[in-house]
């Protein structure tokens, strides 16, 4: 199955991909579905690797309607990271920038799983889980190139790492910093006892951080309703997983807190985990780990080309085998939710959704240079002003209405 | 209100506080009084200001603190019970950090709060700083108020990026649209034969952070300095310090000794030292120096300094922090951007820690902070060239020179002139 013996670290998780790549849907209704039908659907072998819990059920219900969205999410967000892509080059996009393509299954399979009421963190590969927590292709690109758009997120001030939604905390961009974060969003949850789910990502290289471990402990401690959720996308930067951690069984590396390895290139065998990981802390089971294991094509950053730690053959075979995209559109074509004109109509949609969003985004104006002195400190209770670069220049706060 | 705060010390709340650091008023401090914890960020600082009272000054310099004083208190006591009228008013607001609760705070100011409020709202934590200051950072982003509590700021170094990348800057990186409503507070400051790593005042540290601000009911970020050798001080309270609704405002600085002669500015412990050394200042040179109690280090009372300096002509800053890039630096590019500048008759004078981790050897360590007799040097220094400062003897001497010159005047270039002769004397003597 390897392409390269050099990639013998990638074993275990590749071999765990490749056998659910095969996609044998095993359907217990042969009847043709009609429109908004729903079918249940034996997830494949493999999907899931447990650590001190049971696993979750591999029969799930697939409904047409849902899945199709999922579908044309993953598809939107490859498109906007495309174009993301396309607009740094063209030197529209600034700074860091750090793109999420090949991992779209985990953040629309976990969103499928959860709803608006569930809170999610996540450190600076964030584009993707701004857009499917509720902020526009406009938004997130105007952002990006630093123009402002009504509905933005940051007023430009966050830039590529730094984007919030409702429920959604950004973005953080020191590697490991949002996890004892997130378990604090998740104590709050507890405190005030809402019954709802905390989802903290972070990665591979992330896992190392003792602050994770903090996080860990503490909230194992107070039993929070906290999911540790680790993208292994099998390199921090330009370090694979096997040269940065001494186990690479992230799922396993709660120690106290039981975990769960998840097939994080197909989008059901996510939403299957994240949904049975929040019943388990719901019923005040204490914190999950799950490790989505994963892959992202392009670089970690806009600065790497990606190619200097791996081979080109290891990157070709992951798309070319493990795709998120390709593989739930094969499942769609094989339950007859779609046709293939079909799919061809949603990724033209796609394309004309981002286009219209950059064209948007570049009539946007740059912020007004006022924006440079506000929310410093909460409107209402900032200084009378704020001193600029020297001492005649000042700003004297005034919050947009 | 405001005016009574000097002479009663801190309030219970301030009066405790030795420095926020991002200081605010020494009642914000606490913040968790004042100033609900609402918010993001400032930091304040507070001076051990009013606090005054340190046992060493003397009756008469207690006395301006402490009007009608109806009662005294500990600053330990003080924050003790602007906690639990905090925990009292707002259900979310809630107490984390080493030792709060089963064993009643390292420094006891905690104490008893247990027992009132449970072990939901007073929480032990695991010694891992960067875990539970990350953690009460995503409570505040959820909607809660926490006090978090650092054994000392020394530890906080472990969490200082969850204080500064966490905390102070969020609501900026996301346009207003997310609040971080916390307050980080714990013993700040040098003390006693701790060592280098146990012992150091962080007030410049958080006072350079936009974001931070100081006090609980502020909706930013708050790092509250209280100091460690200050704690079992007791300073005079007045009843409307005791009301559960006082609040001292943040930012605000006070005057707590008049003066015309000097402006001393500090914050914290060396206030004690200031007071002290005022008192030697008026009775060995007969200088009046008035002195500022800055409460709070972010935001900085500028407008009262400045008006100070155009009063006095004169500006010693006292600070117990390293001299590089502190407050004192600070502050003097204050003065010299302000109006205050032309009303400086000498060079801004700063009075520092030594720019030296801090030794553990007793007499090593005496040597490494402000005390009353550096204070009062540096302040002779900076008055030093002034005339209306100069004793008996240096006036003869100053006579002598000018009669000398004037006859020297007479015999070199033949038309004394006393107009001339005084310039000379300028000339060579100033």
């Amino acid at each position: 199955m390897l392409v390269n013996p050099r990639l013998s670290m990638l074993s275990r998780s590749i071999s765990l991909l490749s056998r659910s790549s095969q996609l044998r849907a095993r359907l217990f209704s042969s009847s043709a579905p009609a429109a908004s039908e729903t079918v249940n659907y034996t997830l494949p072998e493999g999907s899931f690797q447990t650590y001190e819990c049971d696993p979750p059920s591999h029969d799930i219900k697939v409904n047409k309607e849902e899945t199709i969205n999922m579908y044309k999410q993953m598809v939107l967000m490859r498109r906007l990271e495309t174009t993301a892509d396309g607009l740094y080059k063209s030197k529209h996009i600034r700074g860091f920038c750090h793109l999420c393509t090949g991992q779209e299954a985990v953040a629309v399979g976990m969103e499928a799983a959860i709803t608006p009421d569930d809170h999610v963190i996540t450190a600076y590969r964030c584009h993707g889980f701004t857009l499917v927590r509720g902020q526009t292709p406009h938004a997130i690109l105007a952002e990006l190139m630093g123009e402002l758009a009504f509905s933005l997120t940051s007023l430009c001030k966050g830039g590529s790492m730094h984007m919030f939604s409702k429920n959604f905390y950004g973005g953080n961009g020191i590697v490991g910093a949002q996890v004892p974060v997130g378990a604090g969003i998740a104590f709050a949850q507890q405190y005030l006892n809402t019954k709802q789910a905390t989802y903290i990502l972070y990665g591979d290289g992330a896992a190392n951080q003792g602050q994770v471990f903090e996080a860990y402990n503490i909230s194992k401690l107070w039993n929070l309703p906290a999911i540790y959720v680790c993208e292994n996308n099998h390199y921090g930067m330009g370090t694979s997983a096997s040269r940065s951690s001494a186990d690479t069984n992230y799922f396993a590396r709660g120690q106290y807190i039981p975990g769960l390895r998840v097939n994080g290139m197909d989008i059901l065998a996510v939403r299957q985990a994240c949904s049975w990981a929040k019943d388990w802390v719901l019923s005040d089971k204490g914190p999950l780990v799950l490790e989505m294991v994963t892959y992202r094509y392009g670089g970690h950053s806009m600065s790497d080309p990606g190619t200097s730690y791996r081979t080109r053959e290891e990157i070709q075979h992951m798309r070319s085998t493990n795709d998120p995209i390709t593989g739930l559109k094969q499942r769609l074509l094989d339950l007859d939710f779609l046709t293939e004109s079909e799919t061809k109509q949603i990724d033209k949609d796609a394309r004309a959704t981002i286009d219209e969003a950059v064209k948007l985004a570049h009539n946007d104006p740059f912020p007004d240079e006022t924006e440079l002195y506000t929310y410093i400190f909460v409107e209402g209770s900032e200084p009378p002003f704020v001193r600029g670069r020297e001492k005649e220049e000042v700003g004297h706060v005034v919050h947009k209405q | 209100m405001n005016g009574n705060l000097p002479r009663n010390g801190l309030r219970k709340l301030f009066g405790s506080v030795e420095r926020v650091v991002g200081l605010s008023s020494s009642s914000s401090i606490l913040g968790v009084k004042n100033t609900r914890i609402n918010g993001v960020g400032n930091l304040v600082a507070f001076g051990g200001v009013g606090v005054a009272g340190l046992k060493s000054l003397a009756g008469s310099q207690r006395r301006q603190y402490s009007t009608p004083a109806e009662e005294k208190m500990t600053v330990r006591d003080a924050l003790n019970q602007a906690l639990e009228e905090e925990l009292i008013a707002d259900e979310r607001v809630f107490l984390l950090g080493e030792e709060v609760g089963q064993y009643n705070g390292a420094y006891k100011v905690s104490k008893g709060l247990l027992d009132k409020f449970g072990p939901k709202r007073i929480i032990d934590t695991p010694i891992t700083e960067a875990g539970f200051a990350g953690l009460a950072v995503g409570a505040a982003l959820a909607g809660l108020r926490p006090i978090c509590e650092f054994m000392t700021f020394n530890f906080a170094m472990q969490a200082i990026d969850h204080i500064i990348n966490s905390a102070a800057k969020l609501h900026y990186m996301a346009g207003g649209t997310v609040q971080c409503p916390i307050v980080f507070r714990g013993p700040n400051g040098y003390a006693a034969s701790v060592g280098a790593q146990h012992s150091q005042d962080y007030a410049s540290w958080y006072g350079s952070i936009p974001g931070l601000k100081a006090a609980i009911r502020d909706p930013n970020p708050v790092v509250f300095l209280e100091n460690e050798l200050q704690y079992g001080v007791s300073f005079p309270i007045s009843a409307e310090v005791l009301s559960k609704d006082f609040q001292l405002p943040i930012g605000k600085a006070k005057i707590i000794r008049e003066g015309k002669d000097v402006t001393l500015v500090a914050h914290s412990r060396p206030l004690n030292f200031c007071l002290e050394a005022a008192e030697k200042l008026q009775a060995e040179d007969g200088i009046s120096a008035e002195i500022i109690n800055l409460r709070s280090i972010r935001p900085l009372d500028v407008d009262t300094i400045v008006a100070s300096v155009k009063k006095t002509n004169h500006l010693v800053s006292v600070e117990s922090g390293f001299p590089f890039f502190g407050l004192g630096s600070e502050l003097s590019a204050l003065i010299m951007e302000s109006e205050a500048f032309d009303y400086l008759d000498a060079p801004v004078e700063r009075v520092t820690g030594a720019d030296v981790p801090t030794p553990y050897a007793f007499n090593l360590e005496a040597l490494a902070f402000p005390t009353v007799d550096t204070i009062q040097w540096g302040t002779e220094a900076q008055l030093g060239n002034s005339l209306r400062c100069l004793d008996t003897t240096t006036w003869k001497k100053i006579i002598f020179l000018l009669a000398v010159a004037l006859m020297q005047s007479v015999d070199k270039k033949g038309y004394p002139s006393l107009v001339h002769a005084l310039m000379e004397v300028a000339y060579f003597n100033w």
